[in-house]
């Protein structure tokens, strides 16, 4: 990267606050999204994953922007690719350690928040331009905003699929559970009712479309 | 069925536990490359491929590992595994195929981070499956995962025709869509249990 760093604005709350509705890496910007589905079918995952992914988004991001100007363009990616993996392995192993019981629930993905394309695509568009302390509080910005959507879509399968809410019983023991939402489908179907949702108010808020950003998932500026 | 035989760990990945249907690997070119039949197609051949070289790759190196204890490492090699096996491909369609190149563009380098192949490859790793059994594993996952984006990306042009309220864009409706094709998938969960 060149030498000579535009002049950056300050540093102020906005940078914190994108990440969590404005620019929510989930609801906004669909990045992620295997995580978002595959954990989500109770809160505690959902918890858990996301405070994975908020550690590792905060020290890949943190080492990524102090490493800023010695990383050479051409192996950017990369080096970013191994720093990522290095902090999910450190993570990998310290949920074994603390508690089994959840890595076992986890499984593979924890391993798989490697290639999450949302951590690359931070690292990439954002701490490999930025400030050391703008990089963590952008990243720590994302991060909350991206364990909200997990959070937001395990409650609803949680109760609906269960008749619970982090392991306690919300509805009566009659209630019959939707088995449907702890299942694959209900996944996809709660995600998409609840872009749906937010849709729906934004339209009513701004009386304008929102734009149709389809082909730009994911998509990280490759040389 | 013998859960170990290599027609039913075909089957399994390819329908039972489609690798984007039910166990929600490689999203992220599932919603962004499936707008078009045929760059749907070409897609999941590239991935195919990724998939299979990796896979048998992944598994020579987890032997190397293993030998040496060095299984922290696991996770760093598959991911440069994975990268190089993606600039093989990119080599391959540049040379022979530059209108299929330039078709699958930005999508072509992010297979790296497509989370089906590197699941594979960890999958195959956990479930201590041998060579060959590493190779159908591979295969019918690429497959499933050809499938997947196909039938999404057929859906989708006929959607094209239609009229829709306007909440229904950007992504909310192929969730809504790919909810539905995995409720029909479920129905082959049957095929496993009669062993």
């Amino acid at each position: 990267m060149s030498k000579s760093i535009k002049k950056e604005s300050p540093l102020t709350m906005d940078v914190f606050t994108a990440g969590i509705w404005k620019e929510n890496p989930v609801f906004v910007m669909m990045l992620g999204l295997c995580p978002v589905l595959a954990v989500t079918n109770s809160v505690e995952n959902s918890l858990a994953m996301g405070a994975a992914s908020v550690f590792v988004l905060v020290c890949s991001n943190a080492l990524v922007s102090a490493l800023r100007n010695f990383i050479p363009k051409q192996v950017r990616i990369t080096t970013y690719i191994i720093i990522i993996a290095t902090f999910v392995t450190l993570v990998d192993y310290i949920i074994q350690a603390i508690s089994l019981d959840l890595y076992n629930k986890l499984g593979a993905f924890i391993q798989l928040i490697v290639v999450n394309c949302l951590i690359l695509g931070r690292a990439e568009a954002y701490a490999s331009k930025n400030s050391f302390g703008k990089s963590v509080i952008s990243a720590l910005g994302m991060g909350l905003g991206f364990t909200l959507a997990l959070v937001m879509l395990g409650g609803v399968r949680e109760l609906l699929g269960a008749g619970q809410l982090l392991g306690y019983q919300v509805f009566s023991l009659d209630f019959e559970p939707w088995i449907v939402m702890i299942l694959p489908p209900g996944g996809f179907i709660v995600l998409g009712s609840w872009l749906l949702l937010i849709n729906y108010i934004e339209q009513r808020k701004t009386g304008k479309l929102v734009a149709d950003d389809m082909a730009s998932h994911c998509s990280i500026s490759q040389n | 069925m013998n859960p170990e035989s290599l027609s039913f760990i075909f089957l399994n990945a390819f329908l039972i536990n489609n690798f984007v249907l039910a166990l929600f690997l490689g999203l992220c070119p599932f919603v962004g490359v499936s707008a078009k039949r045929d760059t749907a197609f070409n897609m999941s051949l590239a991935t195919a491929f990724v998939m299979f070289v990796s896979s048998t790759c992944a598994y020579g190196i987890n032997q190397i590992l293993t030998i040496f204890e060095l299984e922290f490492l696991r996770l760093i090699s598959y991911i440069a595994l994975i990268a190089s096996s993606v600039q093989l491909v990119e080599m391959i369609l540049k040379k022979f195929s530059p209108a299929l190149f330039r078709a699958l563009g930005i999508f072509l380098p992010l297979i790296t981070t497509n989370c089906a192949i590197l699941g594979v490859a960890l999958f195959q790793t956990s479930r201590n499956y041998d060579f060959l059994q590493s190779v159908s594993f591979s295969l019918g996952a690429g497959a499933g995962f050809g499938l997947a984006i196909i039938l999404m990306a057929g859906l989708r042009e006929k959607l094209e025709l239609s009229v829709l309220p306007n909440i229904t864009q950007a992504a909310a409706l192929s969730m809504m869509l790919a909810g539905i094709l995995s409720l029909t998938f479920m129905g082959f969960a049957g095929l496993g249990t009669t062993a």
